[in-house]
């Protein structure tokens, strides 16, 4: 049986995700753990598109490489961090989280191994497209918005409160 | 194209962030893989909305305004908490997470 194109390029994104998301776990220096962290984000970029969620590909990428990671890069830089001081773990402990990490997986996969989901339809859906979602958002979830935009302010006011110098 | 491929790799992905955040003690990548496990919760909203839509559902997008909140909820939580961590290498020099074992007493 021949795979789809559909399913060649899904392996491909979530093999580079998996493997850049590995990256960021474990390299020591914190610079790389971010650029691995940036690949990650972009394939899933890509599935969002694959899924036809256009909007949310778009707002993934704007906020997430384009804000939240350079935030990120920002503040490693300004701390000069590199991996000669980087704290490390007793090895038993990282084998612990390992473990537990792994034993996660196992039991999530055992769990939904049989879960029983209809398969994707490979022909694409309207419900991504930025008017409809914009429709969605603005007759039934007003009030979360507006909440969401206090939110933004306690959180811009208590970003300055907490890294102004000695107030 | 089973949905269950999305299912397992979000797992994956929610995995590795759990993993990360016990592994590491470094604050900065702690964070990054709080993000990571954000975000593989989005893959799985975003594919459960494909399968609602495929369905003929029309509240489907849904999903996807969850997932935009999530987006929301993550950038405010990183303003705030990378303020925090800066505050804290400011003080101690450090990011290690262990630092904050002084605040136990």
């Amino acid at each position: 049986m021949g795979m789809s194109l559909q399913q060649i390029v899904f392996g491909v994104l979530s093999i580079i995700s998996i493997i850049s998301a590995l990256g960021v776990i474990l390299s020591k220096n914190p610079v790389t753990s971010v650029l691995c962290l940036i690949v990650t984000f972009f394939t899933i970029a890509g599935h969002y598109i694959m899924l036809n969620a256009q909007f949310l590909a778009v707002v993934h990428i704007i906020v997430y490489a384009g804000a939240i990671m350079v935030l990120f890069l920002f503040v490693i830089m300004l701390m000069n961090l590199n991996a000669e001081i980087e704290p490390q773990k007793r090895n038993w402990l990282k084998y612990a989280g390992a473990i537990s990490g792994g034993a996660l997986l196992l039991v999530l996969l055992g769990a939904l191994r049989e879960a029983e989901v209809t398969p994707l339809q490979s022909g694409s859906t309207e419900i991504g497209l930025i008017s409809n979602l914009g429709k969605t958002l603005f007759n039934q979830y007003v009030v979360p918005f507006e909440v969401s935009s206090i939110l933004f302010l306690s959180a811009m006011v208590g970003a300055v409160v907490i890294g102004k110098r000695e107030a | 194209m089973p949905v269950q491929y999305y299912i397992f790799l979000s797992i994956a992905l929610f995995c590795i962030g759990v993993m990360g955040v016990l592994m590491r003690r470094n604050a900065i990548i702690i964070f990054m893989c709080v993000e990571l496990m954000l975000n593989a919760v989005n893959l799985l909203l975003v594919a459960f909305s494909k399968m609602w839509a495929d369905a003929g559902r029309v509240d489907a997008g849904g999903a996807q305004i969850f997932v935009f909140f999530i987006m929301v909820v993550a950038a405010a939580e990183v303003a705030a908490g990378l303020a925090i961590i800066v505050m804290v290498y400011r003080n101690s020099q450090s990011v290690d997470i262990n630092i904050m074992n002084r605040l136990k007493n």
